[in-house]
């Protein structure tokens, strides 16, 4: 800035009487001003809408009816899914392109549920592609809410004959998707609690081990509102398939006071993984399959899992169409593509979660006396899989285990949502 | 008279004390200096050490071998993360295209004219730099909401258009301040029509001004986080995907890929400052 | 002919920057303020608009320890910042001598590395076992329970350090454009260095100070990455409640209402300042950041 006048920095830097102040409005300038304020408040009059009504089932049916028939087959797929919840080198994936000539771009974009939720509703509202033909949703608010802004299409059942024949209806929560007019199970798994053995020596068995005074600070809870809601009304005594407006609040009264007193570290979100892992925190909320992968890829035993004895957190992740898609076909084919038994054993043996096809246990014992798995996992591993009660969850364990709370009517969602949304916001 | 030959006269000793305290003072400070510039580095020393990790499992956080494989073979094996890196690529050279362009003629119009609604303008463009990157991110999404307008690449493009084009005007418009206006008027003076003079005389004259507001477009696009996450919908830049997947643990490519942005930043920058001593030369 | 043509000349060169800041600034701005007026949910819609400013006052009473922490970890940010970069400022524009572009280059230089992965590198840097701590705790110099990530302190030092050159650069420019002679007439005037610093060289820099707590107050208080990556439970900004109400909760009427409360506090606070000090001085203090 050299070869300023000073007086001439000093003109600029004085407020001038008159016309084209700085701070000061003049008349175009205000003119301008307000041609963008009147357009701003023209479109801000504009509501944000919602849905037209809410379609039943046999609308629904009706609707599939009248769309697959329309729908030409494509060569390519947008697939948008979890991280870590398919096989490494996407064998499957590849098997699939060979044998149907689809190209696949599988992108692991969805890290909660509500944020991608957020990313493709405003886009499926204006109505236009959102730029994924398949993705997996848990089994919980969002997807509520993309059922009834009808903002994913009908599933077509005559193209899904492996999962007519191989899939297992007996611990399916059909309750949220009943007749599986919108999806079809990718995978289920439950929320329990793991700890890093190198910092808890002793074993852990119960949700009141999360509000251990001993590990204070070393605590783990997850943010989610739902995850982190059920496990409040487990500490509280109550079943959450039962619960009330008035047990929610109770709930979070604990929840609250667990945090004041200083237990919980952070509210993590899938992120927890690597607190544990690197000793941030000792014990916290955690997802089955998680456990094992991280076990598998180091190489150590560090970390164990456990479903608490007051219980689990159920939950089904499941494959949907959102509207708009472009290759509807291309998704059709590999939803089913994923209930061939070859295909789900695959898929099982890498990211040991629980399989809702019923040929997978065979497939995976056989794998074991042929001492390689799908991966090249060995014998013990494939062993230890098939007598995980987390992989292949026994009626003791199942019984304890109960589904989120998803209150239908959206105030009362809404309500939910902030009670515990609050408790990780604080 | 000069301090100097004031202080010789008052006397020796005094002068010695004084020039002490100060060298120790300014030893001080100078060590002070280098701690933080070291300081400032640290992370940056972690990242590009950990580019040359081997991680068994997918947290790259603690030390087990060494290998050059993730600078070489394995670089691109991320499909997502090289496409993520191409996209913000593209996104920063199209908002420092747009930015630069739009943001000069700004900055021109306000640092040459005066001009009515010149208040108003500068309200507007000071307001769109301190606002909050929170608050313009939300305001864009929920505009794009009610406007039915799908987000994308074009989305982040506006928005980093949007908010780089303040900065551009600004360099410009200090550039501008300082020039001769005597300069152009000898042109016109000499029968160049308006878009001679600005071709010929005035943009030479201001495109310092320009490149540095340039360059500033091009940082600020290339490492936007808060907005273009409110804007990308399921468009994924750099900063983007790091973001996702450090939930889950970053692989070493990440590492690499930040390393080797680092050091084109380095050359850039040192190339800049050769060539500008070049030219003052 | 050619005053007419001139007369219009700044309004066509205004014309394409101005209808984008128009566009993409000015309208959703006030968009914003609309739809912070309406309630609703996702599922039913939003509308009712000029009929709920309740929400600003939910906004304030039910996160007002959100609003604080901001204030507080933002001004304490601040206050560090300046304390770290005006030593340097000062040492660079005095005694730097030719050197002085490569200082500041150096200082620049981390800033090469994306934000997000320089923050996450810190987070691994300052692990409870991590590169810090691990070897504090083997010599047992800090408690085995020690940690630094996820208190407010983390948050601070992120806050710092993401933002510090734009502490430093303001201080130096100031500092830089301070003429030489002036502080000689202080010597030859008799006083003593310290006397000349307070007294000559410190209010001179001032703009340059306030110009760089402008530039590091503003995102700071608004920033939600740092408390996310660095954070645990308590340190919650008002950035991240924003965030929570746009893309987890869905609650656009909340988010919009905090956020224009957010950028009218920062904006008052900001206009005040530039009515003492002039408009023109902080701009061209942040284009030299």
């Amino acid at each position: 800035m050299t070869g300023i006048d000073p007086a001439k920095l000093r003109g600029l830097t004085q407020r001038r009487k008159g016309q084209g102040t700085q701070d000061g409005m003049s008349r175009r300038g205000l003119f301008k001003l307000g041609g963008a304020a009147a357009a701003g408040l023209a479109l801000s009059g504009c509501a944000i809408p919602g849905l037209a009504k809410i379609i039943t089932p046999d609308e629904a049916k009706a609707e599939a009816a009248a769309f697959w028939p329309k729908q030409k087959p494509t060569g390519h797929l947008n697939f948008a899914n979890w991280a870590s919840y398919i096989d490494p080198n996407h064998e499957t994936l590849k098997l699939f392109t060979k044998a149907t000539g689809i190209g696949v771009n599988y992108q692991e974009v969805i890290e909660d549920d509500n944020s991608f939720f957020a990313k493709i509703d405003p886009i499926l509202r204006s109505g236009q592609y959102s730029g994924y033909d398949l993705m997996v949703i848990t089994d919980g608010f969002e997807f509520t809410d993309l059922v009834e802004l009808q903002e994913v299409i009908p599933l077509d059942h005559g193209m899904m004959p492996n999962f007519k024949k191989y899939a297992l209806r007996k611990f399916m929560q059909e309750t949220f998707d009943p007749g599986n007019l919108y999806s079809v199970p990718w995978a289920s798994g439950i929320t329990g609690i793991a700890w890093n053995t190198k910092f808890i020596k002793e074993p852990v068995t119960s949700i009141s081990d999360l509000w251990n005074p001993k590990y204070a600070g070393k605590i783990g809870m997850m943010q989610d509102p739902q995850e982190l809601a059920n496990f409040g009304l487990f500490r509280a005594g109550i079943d959450p398939d039962k619960s009330t407006l008035k047990d929610w609040n109770t709930a979070a009264d604990v929840l609250n006071k667990q945090r004041n007193d200083g237990l919980v570290r952070a509210y993590y979100d899938q992120s927890y993984l690597n607190a544990l892992s690197r000793g941030d925190v000792w014990i916290t909320m955690a997802w089955s399959g998680d456990i094992f992968q991280q076990n598998q890829s180091t190489g150590n035993n560090d970390l164990a899992f456990v479903v608490p004895k007051e219980g689990g957190n159920i939950w089904t992740d499941n494959m949907m169409i959102p509207k708009l898609a472009q290759n509807p076909v291309s998704a059709m084919k590999m939803i089913d593509w994923f209930y061939r038994p070859e295909i789900a054993t695959m898929l099982t043996e890498n990211v040991q979660y629980i399989s809702s096809n019923s040929a997978v246990p065979t497939l995976m014992a056989q794998d074991a006396q042929r001492k390689k798995g799908a991966n090249g996992q060995d014998q013990a591993t494939l062993k230890a899989l098939l007598d995980s009660p987390l992989v292949f969850p026994p009626a003791s364990v199942l019984s304890r285990t109960r589904n989120y709370v998803t209150p239908q009517d959206p105030t009362t969602a809404q309500t939910f949502k902030n009670i515990f949304n609050a408790i990780t916001e604080a | 008279m000069s301090a100097a030959t004031l202080e010789r006269a008052a006397g020796q000793e005094p002068r010695k004390k004084v020039r002490q305290r100060r060298k120790t003072g300014e030893r001080l400070l100078h060590w002070f200096t280098w701690l933080l510039i070291i300081w400032l580095a640290l992370p940056i020393a972690v990242v590009v050490a950990f580019s040359f990790n081997n991680p068994h499992g997918r947290y790259n956080y603690s030390w087990t071998g060494f290998t050059f494989k993730y600078w070489g073979s394995k670089l691109f094996a991320i499909p997502d993360l090289t496409t993520a890196v191409e996209h913000s690529i593209l996104v920063a050279v199209v908002a420092t295209v747009g930015a630069t362009v739009l943001g000069t003629l700004v900055g021109l119009a306000v640092g040459k004219y005066k001009f009515r609604g010149q208040g108003a303008t500068n309200l507007v463009q000071f307001a769109a730099i301190s606002a909050p990157e929170v608050v313009l991110g939300s305001s864009l999404a929920t505009f794009f909401l009610q406007a039915h307008i799908q987000e994308g690449a074009l989305t982040v493009m506006a928005a980093h258009i949007m908010f780089c084009m303040s900065f551009v005007a600004i360099t410009v418009r200090a550039r501008v301040v300082g020039l001769d206006p005597s300069v152009e008027d000898a042109a016109k003076d000499l029968g160049a029509g308006p878009w001679d003079t600005f071709r010929l005389v005035t943009l030479p004259m201001i495109m310092p001004g320009v490149i540095a507001g340039a360059m500033l477009a091009f940082a600020l696009s290339i490492d936007d986080f808060i907005t273009t996450e409110f804007t990308s919908g399921s468009f994924v830049t750099y900063p983007l995907w790091i973001w996702s997947v450090s939930r889950q643990g970053l692989p070493p490519q990440v590492n690499v890929m930040g390393s080797i942005i680092f050091a084109v930043g380095v050359i850039f920058a040192i190339a800049n400052s050769v060539i500008s001593r070049r030219r003052a030369a | 002919m050619r005053s007419i043509r001139s007369k219009l000349t700044p309004y066509y060169l205004m014309l394409p920057g101005g209808l984008w800041l128009a566009i993409f600034f000015a309208v959703p701005i006030i968009m914003m303020i609309g739809l912070s007026t309406m309630n609703g949910n996702i599922i039913a819609g939003f509308g009712d608009t000029w009929h709920h400013f309740g929400n600003y006052t939910y906004g304030f009473t039910q996160y007002k320890s959100q609003w604080i922490r901001s204030a507080e970890y933002a001004g304490l940010g601040c206050l560090i910042s300046i304390v770290l970069s005006y030593p340097i400022a000062y040492w660079i524009a005095f005694y730097g001598g030719t050197r002085k572009s490569t200082y500041l280059f150096l200082i620049l230089l981390p800033f090469f590395v994306s934000f997000v992965l320089r923050t996450i590198a810190w987070n691994y840097i300052l692990g409870d076992q991590g590169l810090l701590l691990e070897p504090l705790k083997h010599l047992h110099l800090v408690s085995q329970n020690f940690h630094i990530l996820a208190t407010g302190w983390a948050v601070i030092i992120g806050i710092v350090y993401n933002y510090l050159p734009f502490m430093i650069l303001p201080i130096y420019v100031a500092l830089e454009r301070v003429d030489h002679k002036v502080i000689e007439a202080g010597r030859d005037l008799y006083a003593n260095p310290v006397t000349v610093f307070t007294k000559v060289v410190l209010p001179l820099s001032l703009p340059g100070v306030f110009a760089g707590v402008l530039l590091n107050f503003v995102p700071a208080a608004s920033d939600y990455v740092n408390a996310s990556v660095l954070g645990g439970t308590g340190n919650s900004m008002i950035g991240n409640v924003i965030y929570d109400q746009y893309f987890v909760v869905q609650n656009y009427p909340l988010q919009a209402s905090l956020s224009f409360s957010l950028m009218a506090i920062l904006l008052i606070g900001i206009f005040s300042y530039a009515r003492v000090l002039g408009t023109e001085d902080v701009l061209e203090a942040a284009a030299v950041a």
